[in-house]
């Protein structure tokens, strides 16, 4: 581009007769739906914030005891209901690096509790890479070496301890590893389940629809909770907790499905009637197949969006679920579990840091909102 | 007439889902292996104490738990003779508590119109909070009036019901000196209704009225200002503007009423979770609902207490489904009564 004196801007490069007139003028004219969809994605910040969080929460889970200085039911019997720690970089002027001042417990016997004092003139720096617990790295390696530990005759409880004197930063972070999956189990059974009677309802029509219709209102006009309780009521107590775990996320997905049904069926409705489908049709296409392959793929992005914002309900039942002693159970480590220590008004107000659990919960659910609203909004690249 | 028809209609409808859920319900409670009486059978025989087995064998003759699962049904339900004749649901005996070792109707008594009255107070709230909220975020669309609204609503949205309730209970209590716990005060539980109670009532309803309804009013509010600025576009609006019709006739003569509709209709959908809601919150506050009783009842395989709060809650909602339909029909005469079209 050059301007010329007159003040109109002319192209440099030569005249070539081969050019395509008829030529997109953006190169990206004819990019892929997902570039589309990936630019416009990008504009939503908050979905986009949230996207990344909830990406980074997710691939934190198979390296959470790496993260953690402590294991989930690793107890310091000397420091229970210990206040959160802070790490501080700087001792009377002086750089130190991180580092934790030591704690020491008294008991309080006027009002019955515990009270700690800090020993502000010993700063002890913190270990990294430090030999600790063993734990399963991703599942199934053993090891034992941990980010960062306390030092010996300190502790770091950077979201202070609970009631057994266990740490509740790394608990959250094990908390995670089951708290997150759930929704994730509990969206795939429903997304399955829906998707079936969905797609059956709204291709063939006629009793099928009537027959699956009548029974996603039936289970629509019934209260959620009460059904999980009822259902979460009838796991065997002498079940492990992997299986009370999947169980619950099963259960909280096949009581989730009707939502999505619905969607899908009112899709399919407008669909079936289109050419594309009578084509695949008059070509032998079995039902199956034409519901694969031709229906499915047309709005399975709209349908992601939508599971994506059902997740939070799923995280929210299995808390509530676990807080009322129906879901997870003691061994195992949920943010609901860990809630239940702070179940009465007492701990609220003396020990406000086991009600911790519920910042992570709030944050996660509010970010699936917000990549579920973002991803909806950008899933029509060509509008708006 | 043919409102009359339509409510008919949909009222009989109704009753076939009631009887759905029954035998989903029924399933349900039977679904844990073993039940209550066998159970404390089988512990009394450990500990050797014959009468005791003698008095449970006899109850469970009583109750008819020896009978195969079909015909336990039938006689909780009152579709068929059980042992005392013709009385099951239908003909208003709601069973027996073995946990309590009396009547279920005993047991619920006066928390079946405490718990219809939490839930209807929470009902008002959403329209109360959700209405001018919605219409004040729509009209001020982008300024820091809808941005608050949002926020509030999504916080609403993302915050655990009973976490909300033990925090605003202590905070209340803090700062407001609201009551804690329950839905009355002490002294007037069993009392006949004075005024005093009911003001001690409304005083204790603060809290659990505000935890129930915030996450569906949030919902409510974000929907309705939705509905509202799709009607805010539409050039009938723009064509008043010119006219010169002033700002808040500009809203409440038309786009608000058409923004209404799927608001009433909305209070259908909401309904089932408040209800959910209002059980887990009730268990956390210590509300003298049903809530409670149906945790205690599920934990311990009280299986006719349990199926009863299962049966009442699910009752609830079914009317309050069926009321807003037939609301949404008398104010919006394009909706067709009966069978709906394709």
């Amino acid at each position: 581009m050059k301007k010329l004196p007159d003040g109109r801007w002319v192209d440099e490069a030569p005249w070539s007769d081969d050019a395509d007139l008829s030529a997109p003028e953006r190169s990206d004219m004819d990019a892929p739906n997902w570039v589309l969809v990936w630019r416009k994605f990008k504009r939503h910040k908050l979905g986009l914030i949230s996207g990344i969080f909830l990406l980074l929460s997710y691939l934190m889970l198979p390296v959470a005891g790496f993260i953690a200085p402590y294991t989930p039911n690793q107890r310091s019997a000397d420091y229970l209901y210990a206040p959160p720690q802070s790490i501080n970089l700087w001792h009377e002027g002086s750089f130190v690096g991180p580092y934790v001042y030591p704690t020491t417990a008294t008991a309080d016997l006027q009002n019955f509790r515990w009270t700690y004092q800090t020993d502000t003139s010993r700063p002890m720096p913190l270990q990294f890479f430090c030999e600790g617990n063993q734990y399963n790295l991703f599942g199934f390696i053993p090891s034992d070496t941990h980010l960062f530990c306390a030092p010996d005759g300190a502790t770091v409880f950077l979201w202070g301890s609970d009631r057994l004197g266990r740490d509740v930063f790394s608990r959250i972070l094990y908390g995670a590893q089951l708290s997150l999956t759930v929704g994730l189990i509990g969206i795939t059974v429903s997304f399955a389940l829906g998707i079936f009677f969905g797609s059956i309802a709204g291709y063939f029509g006629g009793k099928t629809d009537w027959f699956i219709n009548r029974m996603i209102e039936i289970l629509r006009s019934l209260p959620e909770l009460p059904l999980w309780l009822a259902l979460s009521a009838a796991v065997p107590s002498n079940w492990g907790p992997v299986s009370v775990f999947f169980i619950i996320s099963i259960i909280l997905g096949i009581l989730d499905w009707p939502g999505l049904a619905r969607a899908v069926r009112s899709k399919f409705l407008s669909l079936r009637e289109e050419e594309y489908v009578r084509a695949a049709e008059m070509m032998g296409a079995k039902p199956g197949r034409v519901i694969r392959r031709h229906l499915l793929p047309n709005f399975m992005s709209h349908l992601i969006a939508s599971a994506t914002l059902s997740i939070p309900a799923m995280i929210l039942g299995e808390t509530a679920l676990s807080f009322l002693g129906l879901g997870l159970r003691a061994p195992a480590v949920s943010w609901g579990v860990m809630l239940n220590d702070a179940q009465n008004l007492a701990s609220i107000e003396i020990y406000p840091w086991t009600a911790i659990p519920m910042l992570p919960i709030i944050f996660v659910v509010l970010a699936f909102n917000f990549l579920g609203d973002g991803l909806r909004a950008s899933l029509d690249p060509y509008k708006g | 007439m043919m409102f009359l028809r339509y409510a008919v209609y949909r009222f009989i409808t109704m009753l076939l889902t009631l009887w759905v859920v029954s035998i989903l319900v029924f399933v349900i409670i039977n679904l844990p292996p073993g039940d209550y009486l066998s159970n404390q059978i089988a512990e009394l025989r450990a500990t050797g104490q014959a009468e005791g087995v003698a008095k449970a064998e006899f109850l469970r003759t009583e109750y008819a738990l020896d009978r195969p699962i079909w015909e336990q049904y039938l006689i909780w339900v009152g579709m068929a003779p059980g042992p005392q004749g013709w009385y099951g649901l239908i003909q208003g005996n709601f069973g027996w508590s073995f946990e309590f070792d009396r009547p279920v109707s005993e047991i619920v008594g006066d928390a079946l119109w405490l718990t219809v009255l939490v839930n209807l107070a929470a009902v008002l709230f959403v329209y109360l909070v959700a209405l001018p909220l919605g219409v004040l975020a729509a009209a001020k669309s982008e300024t820091w009036v809808d941005y608050t609204a949002a926020f509030v609503g999504y916080l609403g949205l993302a915050t655990p019901n009973f976490l909300l309730a033990l925090m605003l209970f202590y905070y209340g209590n803090k700062y407001f000196n609201l009551p804690i716990g329950g839905l009355m005060a002490p002294e007037f539980e069993g009392e006949p209704l004075s005024l005093e109670k009911v003001n001690s009532i409304l005083i204790h309803l603060i809290v659990p009225t505000f935890v129930i309804g915030t996450s569906g009013a949030a919902a409510m509010m974000q929907r309705l200002r939705a509905n509202m600025l799709d009607e805010l576009s539409k050039p009938y609006v723009e064509t008043a503007k010119a006219k010169g019709l002033g700002p808040s006739k500009l809203l409440a003569k038309y786009p608000l009423r058409m923004a209404f509709n799927p608001f009433v209709a909305d209070i259908g959908n909401l309904l089932p979770a408040m209800v959910s809601g209002s059980v887990l919150v009730s268990v956390v506050l210590g509300l003298q609902t049903i809530g409670p009783s149906l945790l205690t009842a599920l934990k311990s395989q009280d299986q006719f207490l349990a199926g009863f709060v299962l049966m009442f809650v699910a009752l609830l909602t079914l009317i309050g489904t069926m009321v807003s339909d037939m609301l949404l029909v008398l104010l919006d005469p394009r909706i067709r009564y009966g069978a709906r079209g394709s």
